[in-house]
């Protein structure tokens, strides 16, 4: 099958500018996972319903599996490789789900990450019932939802500067 | 899950696209935010040779107001769609109606040309469109037809779309100031398609309805615009007894598949309670 046309693709991929030839049926999960070694992004599903491979590109939350490589030429995207500061510590999301126990098997978490990643960025403030609306495209089998949403809570109030309290149970 | 090959295009017109749709025929299939195509081409149950990824069509984008007419184009997404501040105020069960389909990943790029086009009767955006009379712009090689969204419809995935025309646009007469509206869905779990669904807009005048639109959603192979039932209810004071009558007009209508998501019986019996749920809703909402 070495006639099937190879297209050019150039992204910023976690602020480095990234340039490779790839099939127009390339999934922009298999491009990350298998061009790029970018193993974060989870295949989980594979029929969009689960978020595992939630990724941000161009600043809105997608599901890399269900878009083709080609259709993410010239983006930017972000993935939970690229989510840690800059001088290598957790960032205020990351920090929540290992404070909060967000995370019990970790399979959904870089999506889930990256989801709430993008939701604070749109709604720095979010009430419960909206950071529940906005993780609903991504499903978690372990938690029962409960510490993620804290999670998030913990990193809105962090990233507000302001004090993370718990809701009494 | 990897689809078959094909032949990538990414036009940056209208017209570039359609000229690509009639030179490759029924072997070419556009593409806008690809969440329902994507899935089957990794299914294999379709295998198009070119796609026409409508993505890079500026032209495609955008929502104006005309006056009496609020013209929606193609590519515009369901999260734009909940974003607009000018279909808040003029349209809001367009936002309620979005806010109702997928998830906030598929919302960024599911669009609302796609929804319309596909012909899918578990879409939702569908028997809104026939709800408010709206009108499909679509362009071919001979240029724009409109096509109302009450005729558009013909069988699940048959539409009067030509293969070699693009649905560009999508353009609504907007109701009146102070109308009611809701739209009621029964689904099982975020992302799935209704078990039924339905669409209302109305006006009351001191009381009285002095206009109803009613459609439902995937409980037949097409939308139903339930018109006998919006004219039953038109005159009366949505008084329980004319509502009752009113629902079974509707319910009568419909033609459910027995799935996953429940028999037909209990299907159309939903689509009843949806329709009862939304004109209350409506009823609340309308300036009377």
């Amino acid at each position: 099958m070495s006639d099937i046309e190879q297209i050019p693709v150039t992204m910023t991929v976690n602020g480095k500018k990234v340039q490779r030839f790839v099939e127009a049926r390339t999934l922009l999960i298999h491009f990350l996972r298998e061009d790029l070694n970018l193993t974060g992004p989870h295949i989980g599903c594979e029929t969009s319903h689960c978020g595992a491979c939630t990724v941000e590109l161009n600043g809105m939350s997608v599901k890399s599996c269900t878009m083709f490589a080609v259709q993410a030429d010239g983006a930017e995207l972000t993935t939970i490789e690229g989510m840690a500061n800059a001088d290598g510590t957790l960032s205020a999301l990351q920090e929540g789900f290992r404070q909060m126990h967000g995370l019990q098997c970790g399979f959904c978490t870089p999506g889930m990450i990256l989801r709430a990643h993008t939701l604070l960025k749109e709604n720095p403030n979010p009430t419960e019932e909206e950071i529940r609306m906005g993780i609903s495209g991504n499903l978690c089998r372990c938690t029962g939802y409960q510490n993620i949403v804290k999670a998030i809570q913990y990193a809105a109030a962090k990233l507000n500067g302001t004090e993370f309290q718990e809701a009494a149970e | 899950m990897i689809p078959g090959a094909f032949t990538y295009h990414r036009p940056s017109s209208v017209a570039e696209a359609v000229a690509i749709l009639v030179s490759h025929g029924d072997e070419a299939r556009p593409l806008s935010g690809g969440h329902s195509l994507i899935p089957m081409m990794k299914l294999r149950m379709a295998a198009p040779e070119h796609l026409v990824d409508l993505g890079g069509i500026a032209d495609l984008k955008g929502i104006t107001d005309d006056g009496d007419t609020i013209t929606i184009r193609a590519m515009t997404t369901q999260h734009e769609l909940i974003a607009s501040d000018l279909l808040a105020q003029k349209l809001p069960i367009i936002r309620e109606t979005s806010l109702l389909i997928a998830d906030p990943q598929i919302r960024y790029v599911g669009t609302l040309g796609g929804n319309v086009a596909n012909g899918d009767p578990g879409n939702d955006m569908p028997a809104l469109m026939q709800c408010l009379d709206a009108a499909y712009v679509l362009t071919g090689p001979e240029g724009d037809r409109e096509v109302p969204a009450r005729d558009f419809y013909e069988a699940a995935y048959f539409t009067t779309l030509a293969p070699d025309e693009i649905l560009t646009a999508v353009r609504i007469p907007v109701p009146p100031a102070g109308h009611g509206y809701a739209y009621e869905k029964l689904k099982r779990k975020v992302g799935d398609y209704a078990t039924a669904a339905a669409a209302v807009v109305l006006t009351l005048d001191g009381g009285t309805v002095s206009f109803c639109s009613i459609a439902l959603t995937n409980v037949a192979d097409t939308p139903l615009y339930a018109q006998e039932a919006g004219e039953i209810l038109t005159g009366s004071t949505l008084d329980a007894e004319t509502v009752a009558r009113a629902v079974a007009a509707a319910e009568e209508i419909t033609e459910p598949a027995s799935d996953g998501r429940g028999p037909a019986e209990y299907r159309t019996k939903m689509a009843g309670v949806m329709l009862q749920r939304a004109l209350a809703r409506a009823a609340t909402r309308a300036a009377s």
